[in-house]
């Protein structure tokens, strides 16, 4: 069964372009807007890759450490695909498609540890902050991946604690104290079709790619997280190539959040 | 006390000011942004779709409408994920709304799904979804016999308030809250739901009052799906 | 008294009125409700003689029969196969009498002739309800598509893309050298001897589809493929 779509777009990668005339390491334009519904959410932030367009928001709660972390406190990421910005998301329980962006955005997270969990902890055993951070894509024109982890770093920088006075949160009330964030981590998604590794990929290169992965770096450019997604294998020369990408992506990436 | 100044400062026949725009879902067949005073939903239309047998009507589509605040959107802790008790009755409410001025006869057998979301809510939550919604339906072509518009209205002492906010909402001497959609060009209501304590005299005054808050929030729709177009 | 509420080309949306008075009557997206006439859709108004109606600007594909329109096999069964086209949930039919002139024997490779994802051009023959959906390749300027990119357009905005017996598509493959295919359903098919001048061809499709509306597109659109020759 041959893919005429899949089989014009590797003649058009031939000849050093993508059909959008994009070159392989080229990102799409990138906004960022910082507190978009500051009202109800401790911090939010709205991404756009291109024409897509993701939304994170975060929700402060405070609860009980994990037993086995008692001076630790807690990050819960979750990213849901809404029907509203691709025909083909369905409504119901999480696809494990939305499982998937979930966990691969909260390791880019957790995994550079951007998030001081010490400093989260109130009273060691006791009490702690929770981080919740809630991640919606409002149209899918391609690289959720990227837009998610963009967006969901975005509204971590946008969070200011509510009051707490000891024992209850006052969510009217908002201080001016941030979340305990260390250096900025980063993803960059590589996908590859053929021979061609490239960046930022539109629905229709997202529907015919070989093989993707997802890449999480540190601030000093180590790896701190990955995920390989897509039918086909890598080879450990495509593995290394595709992570000095993404490294040269990522200040790019980061530029966009300062 | 006499609730007479409202806590934000607006008379009592005065909309929160709004932020309107269409087509924002560029891969939906048609949507909208509103957002009015701190209230912000957006809509969007996906289909045809093909739904089961026992959903169908052979005659034409089914309009499935679908409600969601977003985790981080509600007043206070985060919204548990998923369809609530009460997220499935605005569902159910929003699609009774919108349905009289639908004609829905080119999709036989099929479905037309309406999504809403909320970004952020400060009352008036199902009211702006519905008038997100009816924008999104216009711009996604379905034939309509007129635009729907929703309004929240408030009443304390023979007093009528539109367009309430939460505060208003939560007002400890009790204001009876009024949620109203209506053609305007009909003067028809499509949806229709009280809390509270109104004499009949305070309902009628109040629904005359939404009339008049729709007229104007109706103003900012027609705006927002002609200036799509606008050269 | 009958009297026009708007003009020519004006952007108008659904209840909107367009004319007062039982001198006019509703066509295309028109309907009347006691004395006025309304449009139901968003679009431009158009009246000719007492003919009042509304050239959509936005709206999904409603399957008719004569339409040519763009989709992929899904599934080959004994007697034909079953085509998925955009803007539709249900699939169309193309039996094995109207795939070939060839007489094509029950139980022979149907893959010969189509196969899985091959993407065809074909016209609709007939439709009943919205589940029965007839298709042929039978005649002329129907068939299979080869390698291309493909790019979808409002299906609203088809027959400008398409232009008065094909006029406007005629100037795009012109001028970009490119083999385009559109089906009613608002897929389009583009190949090109280089990518630059597919690319070409798709941003003039996609001014032709911010743009419809305004006057003066097909000058626009011959000035643009002018200038990024």
């Amino acid at each position: 069964m041959i893919n005429v779509i899949k089989e014009h777009m590797e003649s058009i990668f031939e000849k050093g372009t993508r059909e959008d005339g994009r070159k392989f390491d080229a990102y799409r334009k990138i906004t960022v807007e910082y507190g978009i519904s500051p009202k109800s959410a401790e911090g939010s932030a709205k991404v756009t890759i291109g024409d897509t367009i993701v939304v994170a928001g975060i929700k402060l709660e405070v609860g009980t450490p994990f037993p086995d972390t008692p001076d630790e406190g807690a990050l819960m990421v979750n990213a849901e695909l809404l029907p509203l910005s691709n025909p083909k998301f369905e409504m119901g329980p999480p696809t494990i498609d939305s499982i998937e962006l979930s966990r691969v955005t909260d390791r880019v997270i957790r995994e550079s540890r951007f998030v001081d969990f010490n400093k989260l902890c109130i009273k060691k055993g006791e009490k702690c902050w929770m981080i919740m951070v809630d991640i919606y894509p409002l149209n899918d024109a391609g690289n959720l991946f990227d837009a998610a982890a963009l967006a969901a770093l975005a509204a971590l920088k946008d969070a200011k604690y509510p009051e707490f006075d000891g024992e209850k949160v006052d969510y009217s009330k908002r201080t001016n104290k941030s979340l305990p964030l260390g250096k900025l981590p980063m993803a960059c998604t590589i996908m590859k079709i053929g021979n061609t590794l490239f960046v930022d990929p539109t629905p229709v290169e997202e529907e015919v790619i070989d093989s993707r992965l997802t890449i999480g770096l540190l601030d000093d450019d180590r790896v701190c997280s990955m995920q390989k997604g897509g039918e086909e294998g890598l080879t450990i020369e495509e593995v290394d190539k595709m992570v000095e990408l993404a490294i040269k992506k990522a200040k790019e990436l980061r530029n966009a959040l300062k | 006390m006499a609730y007479t100044k409202r806590f934000d400062g607006r008379k009592a026949d005065e909309i929160r000011p709004i932020e309107a725009k269409v087509g924002v879902v560029k891969r939906a067949l048609g949507s909208a942004s509103f957002k009015t005073g701190k209230t912000w939903a957006f809509a969007a239309v996906q289909g045809p779709k093909d739904i089961n047998r026992f959903q169908q009507d052979p005659e034409k589509g089914v309009l499935r409408c679908n409600y969601n605040m977003m985790a981080f959107s509600g007043s206070g802790e985060r919204v548990r994920p998923g369809p609530s008790r009460r997220s499935k009755e605005i569902s159910m409410v929003t699609g009774k709304a919108l349905l009289p001025v639908i004609d829905l006869g080119s999709f036989p057998g099929a479905a037309i799904d309406v999504y809403i979301e909320l970004v952020q809510t400060d009352a008036g939550t199902r009211c702006a979804g519905i008038t997100a919604a009816a924008m999104a339906l216009a711009d996604a072509g379905i034939p309509m016999n007129d635009l729907v518009t929703s309004v929240a209205v408030g009443v304390i002492d023979n007093k009528v308030f539109v367009d309430v906010n939460k505060e208003e909402e939560d007002y400890e001497d009790g204001m009876a809250d009024i949620a109203v959609a209506m053609s305007v060009r009909t003067k028809k209501i499509t949806l229709l739901q009280l809390d509270g304590f109104v004499s009949r005299e305070e309902l009628k005054k109040a629904l005359e009052s939404a009339y008049g808050a729709c007229e104007k929030i109706k103003e900012v729709q027609v705006k927002a799906l002609k200036d799509k177009y606008k050269v | 008294m009958s009297e026009i509420k708007v003009n020519e080309r004006d952007i108008i949306i659904p209840g909107e009125i367009i004319a007062t008075g039982l001198d006019y009557l509703p066509s295309g997206n028109v309907i009347r409700e006691g004395d006025n006439l309304i449009s139901t859709r968003v679009g431009l108004v158009n009246i000719t003689g007492r003919f009042v109606k509304v050239i959509p600007l936005t709206g999904s594909y409603i399957p008719k029969r004569g339409d040519l329109i763009i989709g992929k096999i899904a599934d080959i069964g004994l007697s034909g196969w079953r085509v998925d086209f955009s803007g539709w949930p249900y699939q169309a039919n193309l039996s094995l009498k109207e795939a070939s002139s060839d007489f094509i024997e029950r139980g022979a490779d149907l893959t010969k002739y189509f196969n899985y994802g091959d993407y065809i051009v074909a016209e609709i023959i007939n439709v009943l309800g919205s589940k029965i959906i007839d298709l042929t390749v039978k005649a002329p300027g129907l068939r299979k598509l080869g390698p291309g990119r493909f790019m979808q357009v409002t299906s609203a905005k088809v027959p400008r893309v398409i232009g008065k017996q094909g006029s406007m598509i005629s100037m795009i493959k012109e001028a970009t050298g490119c083999r385009i295919s559109v089906g009613q359903n608002g897929v389009v098919w583009i190949s090109g001897d280089s990518p630059e001048k597919e690319l070409l061809a798709v941003k003039a499709i996609e001014k032709i589809e911010a743009e419809s509306h305004i006057q003066g597109l097909t000058e626009r659109i011959k000035e643009f493929l002018e200038k990024n020759k």
